[in-house]
Parts: structure tokens; C-alpha cells; sequence
């Protein structure tokens, strides 16, 4: 339906929650993505700037469109991909 | 059959349409099961002690500390160096003489989950490690018990409720995988007390609903609350066809249309 060649979708909107929200720069970010790709690489590359983004670590919970999902999902451009920490303690 | 002194106490309840008598008489009838008698446990006991559940049976091993008493509310100054199940017991009956409440003062193993959760309509599970969840989440999928679960730490919290009576409800284990342990946990990190509040009393409305069977519960959604900005998320979450959980369950619910 949507065109590729669109620019403003060749990109994904990453969202982080709870404690992540706090220890990461930025509490959302706009990541250009032109192609599909995995869950898991896209939480590489952005850990690879380094620094606090290194919180990025495989161990998060992921949600793609509101969705739960597991490493290896694809993420298209135009995704909403949101990570945050499990949570255990009562 | 409800007394005319329970009609009076559970009236504002009888008054809605969606519990009425019989999800009244539903929540006299039910056992609930809750492992753990901490931050979440103790209002989630409360609530459905107040409400009406006929039998509650609380499992916890540990004994009440000073450090406790900043937010789990169902333990008192007087609870001091005592197990937390019989505290909860005393508290809960001063509460609601009308019901009774099983103390097991000792982390159930395997067996005697199994047996508890058979006997159970609702388990809720609010304990401080994955553990215990997951031990939970078997023995609810063996005896296909809906578990309500939620979890706490700081500022954040998570809750979702799995019912293994339904053929596509994920379990515990399709969103948490039975590996890490690398979770926060209260006792290291600290919570603000009235966040184990909210949950615990959303787990007891939780298990209200799944028994009177009143509007939609939790199940195949995970809903997070960020306390710090006032924020809540929902998330649908999907049973996962490789879960090695629920995977042997699935055959023996197709007989559901
Ligand atoms: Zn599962």
C-alpha cells in the first residue's frame, strides 16, 4: 500500500519505558531503517553508539506495534519498537 | 446461599449488575490461592478478603520485618518477627470474620503447588523472584488454573493475568522464558510503597472478574505503569507456539469452540 520510496517511513520510531526511560539520553528516538531487519539488530546498532546506550542489552523485553515480540522479529520502516526491563519483585 | 447479614455486607457489590447475587455467592464459593504475602500479596488479600472470597489460602515463608512495614500493609507494628502467613491470617480475619484463611508459612515445592493450585479457582502470584513464578506458572498450566501475576520494583511495574482454560491464552513462560534471574528485586533496589498498592489491589480486581466472570481480564495483554511520569502501556501478548511451557497444554483444550 505505502510507497518505499517514501522517506519520512524509512525510519523507525524507537520508545523506552520505566527504568530505561531514566538511564538512556533520550526517552524516544526517530532511527532511520530503510530496510526489514530483526528486533535484535536494531538494539545493536543503537547500542553501538556507546556510552548509556550500552543499557541496551539482550536480556529486554521488546514490543514491535504495541505487540510483544522476540529478538529475532522483523522490524519494517514505519514500526513503533519499545523496550524496557523485566520486572520481577513483590 | 448468601445470609441477609452477607447481602448487607456485600451490597455495593450485589448492587452492580455485572456481580449481582450470583457473582457474589461466586466469590463465597472461590479459593484463591496467593503466594506471597508482601507488597502486592497484602493489599491483594485485603481486598478480596473485604470483598467477600469465602477461602483464601496465603503461602509465604518469610517472617515480618521493620523494613516490611513501609508497604505491606496487611502486617502490622505487632507483626514484628512473626511468619508473614499467619500474620496475614490474623489481619485478614479481623477484616472479614465471614471467611476462612488457610496459613502456610513455607514456599510450596512442587507438589504442593500442584495440589494447592487444583483447589484453586484464581492463583496470584506476587513473590520477589522468577522462581516462584514459573513454579506457579506449571502448576496453573497443569491444572489449568488462571494466574494472575504482577511484579514491582522503584518506580515500575508490570501485570498480566494467563488463563490456561483458553486455547490461545499465552502463559508466564511466553513472556518471561524460564532463564534469567537478572531482575531487580525490592529488597536490593527499593520501591515506593504505594505502587505495590495499586498492583496488588489490580491483581484482587483481577481475580474478581475472572470469578464473577464480569467485563474483560488481562488475559493476552501486559500492562506497564511507569509511576514516575503516570503512565500506563498495553501491550497484547501472544501465546508463543515454542514456548516450552505451554506447548504440551495446547492439545488438551481443543475441544473448545
Ligand atoms: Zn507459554
Amino acid at each position: 500500500m505505502t510507497s518505499a520510496a517514501e522517506p519520512s517511513t524509512a525510519a523507525v520510531t524507537v520508545l523506552f519505558f520505566a527504568r530505561l526511560r531514566e538511564e538512556l539520553p533520550q526517552p524516544r528516538l526517530h532511527w532511520p531503517w530503510s530496510e526489514a531487519g530483526t528486533v535484535n539488530e536494531l538494539r545493536r546498532d543503537i547500542a553501538a553508539q556507546g556510552n548509556d546506550w550500552a543499557a541496551l542489552t539482550e536480556d529486554l523485553l521488546v514490543a514491535v506495534n504495541q505487540e510483544m515480540a522476540g529478538p529475532e522479529q522483523t522490524v519494517k520502516p514505519g514500526d513503533e519498537v519499545a523496550f524496557f526491563p523485566p520486572v520481577t519483585g513483590g | 446461599m448468601l445470609s441477609d447479614n452477607q447481602l448487607l455486607r456485600y451490597s455495593r457489590h450485589i448492587f452492580l449488575p455485572e456481580i449481582d447475587i450470583q457473582g457474589q455467592q461466586a466469590l463465597a464459593d472461590a479459593r484463591v490461592l496467593v503466594l506471597g504475602a508482601g507488597g502486592l500479596g497484602s493489599p491483594a488479600l485485603m481486598y478480596l478478603a473485604a470483598a467477600g472470597v469465602g477461602h483464601l489460602v496465603v503461602s509465604d515463608p518469610d517472617v515480618v520485618e521493620l523494613s516490611n512495614l513501609q508497604r505491606q500493609i496487611v502486617h502490622r507494628q505487632d507483626s514484628l518477627d512473626q511468619l508473614k502467613a499467619d500474620s496475614a491470617r490474623r489481619h485478614l480475619l479481623a477484616l472479614n470474620p465471614d471467611i476462612e484463611v488457610d496459613a502456610l508459612p513455607r514456599a510450596l515445592d512442587d507438589d504442593e503447588l500442584q495440589q494447592q493450585a487444583a483447589a484453586a479457582t484464581v492463583v496470584v502470584v506476587g513473590t520477589d523472584n522468577f522462581s516462584s513464578r514459573h513454579a506457579a506458572n506449571r502448576a496453573c498450566l497443569s491444572t489449568g488454573t488462571p494466574l494472575v501475576s504482577a511484579a514491582a520494583i522503584a518506580w515500575e511495574a508490570q501485570i498480566s493475568t494467563f488463563d490456561p482454560r483458553l486455547a490461545d491464552s499465552p502463559c508466564f513462560a511466553c513472556l518471561y522464558p524460564d532463564s534469567n534471574e537478572q531482575a531487580l528485586n525490592c529488597a536490593e533496589t527499593g520501591v515506593v510503597s504505594p505502587l505495590v498498592g495499586m498492583l496488588g489491589s489490580y491483581q484482587a480486581l483481577e481475580v474478581i472478574k475472572l470469578i464473577t466472570g464480569a467485563g474483560t481480564p488481562l488475559i493476552g495483554r501486559l500492562q506497564l505503569f511507569d509511576a514516575r511520569h503516570g503512565e500506563w502501556q498495553t501491550l497484547r501478548l501472544k501465546r508463543n507456539p515454542e514456548c516450552p511451557a505451554c506447548a504440551s497444554f495446547v492439545a488438551s483444550d481443543t475441544s473448545r469452540d
